[in-house]
Parts: structure tokens; C-alpha cells; sequence
């Protein structure tokens, strides 16, 4: 039970090609960001649907995003992506299976299968953001919009929606990390995103205190970088005359 | 495609057994997470600068990092920490290992609740506890934690929800819990997709009546 330390281990060769481990590491951090950055469009565009969609005067559409929310909250996110890519394939036309299946390089696929299922269960938290934020404006906002001859897609468009999400920021900063962090899982399927590639070198070099130390630290320093990133929009978008904005 | 969902019934003792595992590896966390989460929020709002800044660097250490992270290192991780620290070799399971990770994990998550709740409690109360003689951890113990804790307590238990699907993630390091039972069973059997249904639609009932039951309890306490 000797365990060797060895902080110079990022600099050694994996003995797979000509790379070292801290390529591994770089390449493991691109696929992070990519999941990222792609489960986040859909979760964004949806999740501002499903928002709206559950402020809607009538019945139908408010309780439809309200169903949504709750099964995709409600469900572990692995079971979620166990759906996603084991099961949803079979259940396609067979053309888009035969596609998925065999069109796809095993990375594609995967690739595929984490970002539709990131993007799906953030876009329930998103919802629930983007509706807290409508409900937060005064209602003569609404009031005034309707009274002005606006439609319905008028007001979302020109006077709820572009203050609603302004003052939702600091709480879809921490989403956008969370959804960096649920990146993660996208490990457990096998593709070689950060945590993935932090875990083979543990194994390839045996030297996983080092290895996992790197990981923390990436993953800090992606955190500090992306929260000091939206505390500069936040800023930038702040409604004059509000309370966050006499700063 | 069709379902077939006959063999799960035979399987039901082993997914029972993996509920159990679940749910005892929650209320060990939820306890632990809350207890060391509780010294924490204690820390960051104590007069020791040292102290303070110890506990909030512990928080965002803990919140940047996937829980992910912390099940796959403490993994390897806690078997040789114990060695370095008993001096002797003792096996230590998967379970022991994904337990010291949650407790760890969560107690970042559950301390925020914890300060948040006790900067909720009006100064006076601290200073009548004061002006009654009391010490300042007589104070926290029978006059200020009581109170925080009634408020916390539904936002206490929907992080206890956010937990229950979170244990999900032992599959990582291959403990046999809920989901890892359900998954390895229906290959057994040849039907994956319906024991993955089965399972998620067992998660779902029980967290969604779980937050139905916290949201009745947020409105009766609400002031």
C-alpha cells in the first residue's frame, strides 16, 4: 500500500501513440465544454418555451410544460440518460435506428444521445427560471402591454420576455455551471470527456491522487471562469432604475 | 417493440434489497451530510476569520466539482487515506467509500441551507440568550439551531430529494443500488428497457409524492 507520488506524470507518455497524459486531459475538457455548450442551446430555447408556455392564460399549454417539469425532475438524470441511449434508439423508425446504430462512430452516437439528455433535463430548470422571472414583473407590465393593443406574442416578445430574463441570470448562471458539472455523466456511457479521461489515466498511470487533483482543478478554474463570465453580462444587461442596478 | 414487464415480479426480492441499499446509503448521507454541514454553516459564520474562510473555501470547492468526481476518487481513495491514518489495511467497501463522498458532498450543499436559515433568525433572539447568561454554544444549541432548523426544513428535505436521485450515481463504482439492480437484473433476463422503465418510473413516484409532500409542508409553515 506504497503509493508513489508523482506530479510529473501529466508530462508522460501514455504509451497510447505519441500523447501524453495532460493531452488526454486537454481532449477529455473539449468534450466537456462541447456537451456543455450543446445541451445548454436546447436547454435554453426549450426551457424558454416550456417558461412561457406555463404563464399562458387557458389550461392546455400551462399544464403540459407543468407535466414536462415534473417527469424530468423527477427522474435521476442517469436513468434519463440510460433512456436516452440505450432504449430511444430501438424505439426509432428503423431508417433513423440503422442511422444512430450503425451510421454514427460509437463517439457520435454517444455525443448525441448526452446532449439531448442534458439538454432535456435542464430545460425543465430552466422553465421553472424563465416562469419565475414573468411572474416577478409587476402585472401592469402585462396590463399596460395588452391595453396598448399589443397580441399575446407581442407582449412576450417586446416587454416581458427581455425584462424577465435579465433577472434571471444569477440563477441561470448556476444552471449553465450545473449543466458543465452534469457533463460528467456523459463518463458512465463511455464517452472520454473529462471525467472519463481523468479515470483512465488514474488507471493507466496508477497515479490517480495526481490525476484527480487535476481534474478538480479544471473543473474549479472552469466554474470561476464561467461565474466571473456572466457576473460581466449580468452586469452589462442590469435594468436601469432596479434595485441591482443602482450599483 | 413490445414491453414485456410479467418478469419483473420474480425479480422484486433483489430490487427490493437494492432499494434498500438506496435508501439506507440516503438517510446515512442525509444525516451525516446535515450534521457536518451544520458545523460548517457554524464556521463560516463564526468571528475566527481563519475558521470562516476555511468552511467557505470547503463550500465552493465542493459545489465547482461534479459529485461524480468525488464518488470515482474517494473510490480509490479512501482505502489508502485510512491506511495513511491507521496504519493498518482495512478493506473498505464500496458503500463506506460512496458514503464519506456524499456526506462530504452534500454537507457543502446542506451548510448553505443551514446559514441561510440561522442569518433568517432576528439578532434579538442571540441577545437575549446572551442577556440570559447563556454561553454562545448554549445559545446556538437550544435557542437559535432550534428555530432555523423548523424553517430550513422543507428546503433541507428537497435537497434530501435531489439526494434520493443522486444515489443513482453509485452505478459509477458498481454498488448494487435501485438502478445498478434493476439494470444488471434486465440484462440477465434479456429485458433491459423494461426493468430501465420499471426503474425510472419508481424513482419519479417516489420523488415526485415526496415534493408534493414537502411543497403542502412549505405552505403550512410559510408565515
Amino acid at each position: 500500500m506504497n503509493y508513489h507520488w508523482d506530479w510529473g506524470v501529466f508530462f508522460k507518455s501514455t504509451g497510447v501513440g505519441s500523447e501524453i497524459y495532460l493531452n488526454w486531459f486537454v481532449t477529455g475538457l473539449g468534450w466537456t465544454i462541447a456537451v456543455a455548450l450543446a445541451g445548454w442551446i436546447i436547454a435554453l430555447a426549450l426551457g424558454s418555451v416550456l417558461g412561457v408556455m406555463r404563464t399562458l392564460p387557458g389550461k392546455a399549454l400551462p399544464a403540459i410544460a407543468s407535466a414536462y417539469v415534473e417527469l424530468f425532475r423527477n427522474v435521476p438524470l442517469l436513468v434519463q440518460l440510460f433512456v436516452w441511449y440505450f432504449l430511444v434508439p430501438d424505439l426509432l423508425p428503423t431508417p433513423l435506428e440503422m442511422w444512430y446504430k450503425q451510421g454514427l462512430s460509437p463517439m457520435q452516437s454517444q455525443f448525441l444521445a448526452v446532449v439531448i439528455c442534458l439538454g432535456l433535463f435542464t430545460a425543465a430548470r430552466v422553465c421553472e427560471q424563465v416562469r419565475t422571472g414573468i411572474e416577478a414583473l409587476p402585472r401592469g407590465q402585462r396590463n399596460a402591454a395588452l391595453a396598448m393593443g399589443f397580441s399575446t406574442g407581442q407582449t412576450y416578445r417586446h416587454v416581458l420576455l427581455p425584462q424577465a430574463f435579465r433577472i434571471i441570470i444569477p440563477p441561470l448562471t448556476s444552471e449553465f455551471l450545473n449543466i458543465f458539472k452534469n457533463s460528467s455523466v456523459a463518463s458512465l456511457i463511455g464517452l472520454m470527456e473529462l471525467l472519463a479521461q481523468t479515470r483512465q489515466t488514474a488507471e493507466f498511470s496508477a497515479n490517480f491522487f495526481e490525476a484527480f487533483t487535476m481534474a478538480t482543478v479544471i473543473y474549479f478554474v472552469l466554474n470561476m471562469s464561467l461565474m466571473t463570465f456572466m457576473g460581466w453580462v449580468e452586469k452589462r444587461l442590469r435594468i436601469p432604475g432596479m434595485m441591482g442596478g443602482s450599483k | 417493440m413490445a414491453l414485456d414487464f410479467s418478469q419483473i415480479l420474480p425479480t422484486l426480492p433483489s430490487l427490493i434489497d437494492g432499494m434498500t441499499l438506496t435508501l439506507k446509503l440516503l438517510v446515512m448521507a442525509v444525516a451525516g451530510g446535515v450534521g457536518l454541514g451544520t458545523l460548517l454553516a457554524l464556521a463560516r459564520l463564526s468571528s475566527n476569520n481563519m475558521l470562516a474562510f476555511a468552511a467557505k473555501f470547503y463550500v465552493n470547492y465542493f459545489r465547482s466539482i461534479p459529485l461524480l468526481l468525488v464518488i470515482s476518487w474517494f473510490y480509490l481513495a479512501v482505502p489508502i487515506l485510512l491506511y495513511w491514518i491507521t496504519g493498518n489495511l482495512t478493506p473498505v467497501g464500496a458503500f463506506t467509500s460512496c458514503l464519506v463522498a456524499f456526506v462530504m458532498f452534500e454537507a457543502a450543499y446542506f451548510s448553505e441551507i443551514v446559514r441561510a436559515g440561522i442569518q433568517a433568525i432576528p439578532k434579538g433572539q442571540l441577545n437575549a440568550a446572551y442577556a440570559l447568561g447563556m454561553t454562545y454554544s448554549q445559545a446556538m444549541r437550544l435557542v437559535i439551531l432550534p428555530q432555523a432548523f423548523r424553517k430550513m426544513t422543507p428546503l433541507l428535505l428537497q435537497q434530501s430529494i435531489i439526494l434520493f436521485q443522486d444515489t443513482s450515481l453509485v452505478y459509477a463504482v458498481g454498488l448494487m443500488d435501485f438502478l445498478n439492480t434493476a439494470r444488471s437484473k434486465g440484462d440477465i433476463v434479456g429485458l433491459p428497457h423494461e426493468f430501465l422503465l420499471f426503474a425510472g418510473a419508481v424513482y419519479f413516484v417516489i420523488s415526485f409524492s415526496a415534493s408534493q409532500v414537502v411543497k403542502r409542508l412549505q405552505k403550512r409553515l410559510a408565515v
